[in-house]
């Protein structure tokens, strides 16, 4: 049923401009082994000197297959996979996922675990940031902020190692709640460390925003306007750094997030530099969601009642019967999500990450698919580096903010 | 969200264009033939806001045929906050859509996603290539009919059978 298909030199001619066919320009390759990729990201460059003609950004070299593989495992089984999409973002891939299913079956979340939600992926919002603003700094040559950023991304893996037991793939979020309730040293932990983080945020602002190194570099780099950052599918820090303000977290709240008082930081002119300005102002907006949600978490059980997704505590097994068909079931054969088909898009740290989830009546699902960001915004990676030199690529994907993992799925 | 704007524009288009409305959970479909989907989404975009492709997927249901796919798009208004999604049912041999590249440029990699995971051509699309896969991979890996890994054991009674239809790397000489 299928045949085999060769692709030849002629089919990629149309990627490439004229002068290119004639030898006047040269094409390069820039990676999949390449530091500032940021991953296994392989770039074919048309150059002409050190001036970037056109980019042809090949992905997939770390296409793991999720999709088809969590339609061979029951909902929760899926789950576990959801961390590896996007690895520095584990937290909000769940979550995306959970509220899907939350969404199609109709699932209750209690007030206390949809607090915490908040507050863990906002942290883990902050601890992207962190990579994101260490690497980056890192290809713009400043070296020293990378370990700083670092040694604060340390204590937020801690706090996400005190609830799970993990640091990084938590797979903490369940569907219809949280895997267990947080531990009592968390809100300590916590509140350590938004007193801690604001006073770091000035050093970097201290490393970099003022310095002409770094402005030199990012300023007037990587333009992209807002409609054309709109009709590329742009989102997250990449479109609000256009000055188009969207945020799904204020637009369409989810988990919440309408309780919040917090403001979507949006820059002017589009450049690398408007980017990074938006992601720093984001870490402090996100350290007021995880102030005000700790403020008023409310006390209560975390995850839903409804036994048939949920499967009831171990203290129950022993005197209820119904409790232990219960978890006979929902352990050997998984719930069963009522037929029907949902989109749940969520913010994740670097722009809509949406899960389309579809069932069939039965416990595994029929179809799920990831609208990550990285991907998306991958494509628009030519658009706004034409023009530019090869030095100032590296700045360009820096701050696009892609993780290959979300990208290739 | 604006209810309002939503409830228009879904009775607008099942007006203009003659089309029912799809079961989705959220958000709320339409049902639309593949060779009305272009003018759908041009005048989803121009007319009533919805500037943002959010996604573009596909779902097999694979032994049926009628419908063997639906191709689902999820379109998102900036300025009315709202979703709408458009489901194309796709039969058995012809699966085939046209490209909405000219309309949102960022349906080039999502369509392009499409044709190598499913196998469905996009017809005018300007670099239908594969993307996630390698390009000489044969099959469309999210097909409901693409196994997932398992491989058939080779006895002597079947060995010729199965060997036929393993694909292999030919070294070609240079």
């Amino acid at each position: 049923m299928f045949e085999t298909t060769e692709v030849t030199l002629d089919e990629l001619k149309h990627l490439v401009s004229e002068r290119a066919l004639k030898g006047e320009t040269v094409l390069l390759n820039m990676g999949p082994q390449h530091p500032s990729t940021h991953g296994v990201l392989r770039l074919l460059l048309e150059l002409d000197g050190e001036v970037i003609i056109n980019i042809i950004p090949d992905v997939g070299f770390l296409h793991t297959g999720i999709e088809k593989n969590m339609e061979s495992k029951t909902y929760e089984k899926a789950a576990v996979m959801t961390d590896r999409l996007d690895y520095l973002n584990t937290t909000g891939n769940v979550l995306a996922y959970c509220l899907a299913i939350e969404r199609l079956a109709e699932l209750d979340v209690p007030p206390r675990a949809q607090a915490v939600r908040v507050i863990i992926c906002e942290l883990q919002r902050i601890a992207s940031h962190l990579v994101w603003l260490g690497t980056h700094a890192l290809d713009l040559a400043a070296m020293s902020v990378f370990l700083y950023c670092f040694r604060e991304r340390e204590a937020i893996l801690d706090i996400l190692e005190m609830c799970s037991g993990q640091r990084m793939m938590t797979t903490f979020f369940r569907p219809g709640g949280l895997w267990r309730d947080v531990p009592p040293d968390f809100e300590i932990a916590v509140r350590r460390f938004i007193r801690m983080f604001p006073p770091r945020i000035d050093q970097y602002h201290a490393l970099l925003t003022k310095n002409p190194i770094f402005m030199d570099r990012t300023r007037n780099i990587g333009k992209i306007s807002a409609e054309a950052a709109v009709d590329w599918g742009l989102s997250g820090p990449p479109l609000r750094g256009s000055g188009v303000a969207i945020d799904l977290r204020k637009t369409q709240p989810y988990s919440g997030y309408e309780q919040y008082d917090f403001d979507i930081p949006t820059g002017t002119h589009g450049d690398v530099y408007d980017r990074y300005l938006v992601r720093m102002e984001e870490m402090r907006q996100s350290l007021r969601i995880i102030q005000q949600a700790l403020d008023k978490l409310p006390i209560g059980p975390v995850r839903s009642n409804n036994r048939k997704y949920v499967p009831p505590p171990r203290s129950e097994l022993g005197t209820s019967m119904e409790a232990v068909i219960h978890h006979f079931k929902l352990w050997t054969e998984g719930f069963i999500l009522p037929k029907g088909s949902v989109y749940s898009p969520v913010e994740s740290p670097r722009g809509e990450l949406g899960v389309y989830l579809e069932s069939n009546g039965g416990p595994k699902p029929h179809r799920v698919h990831w609208r990550t960001p990285s991907f998306i915004h991958l494509q628009a990676l030519p658009v706004m580096s034409r023009g530019h030199l090869v030095a100032d690529l590296v700045g360009i994907i820096g701050s696009v903010d892609i993780v290959l993992g979300d990208a290739d799925r | 969200m604006s209810e309002e704007h939503l409830r228009n524009t879904v009775k607008a288009i099942k007006e203009r264009f003659e089309v029912q409305e799809a079961e989705m959970k959220y958000p709320i479909a339409l049902l639309i033939p593949a060779d009305k989907i272009v003018e759908v989404c041009r005048t989803l975009r121009d007319e009533f806001g919805f500037n943002f492709l959010a996604d573009l997927t596909a779902s097999d249901y694979w032994p049926e045929t009628e419908p063997r796919m639906h191709a689902i798009y999820n379109l998102y208004s900036h300025s009315e906050n709202d979703r709408i999604a458009l489901r194309v049912p796709l039969n058995g041999d012809s699966l085939s859509l046209p490209t909405i590249e000219s309309i949102f440029k960022a349906a080039n990699w999502q369509e392009r996603e499409l044709w190598d995971m499913f196998g469905i051509h996009i017809e005018g699309h300007s670099d239908l290539r594969r993307i996630l896969m390698p390009e000489d991979w044969v099959g469309h890996p999210l097909r409901k009919d693409y196994p997932l890994g398992y491989e058939e054991p080779q006895f002597s009674f079947n060995y010729d059978d199965i060997d036929k239809r393993k694909h292999k790397a030919t070294y070609k000489e240079a």
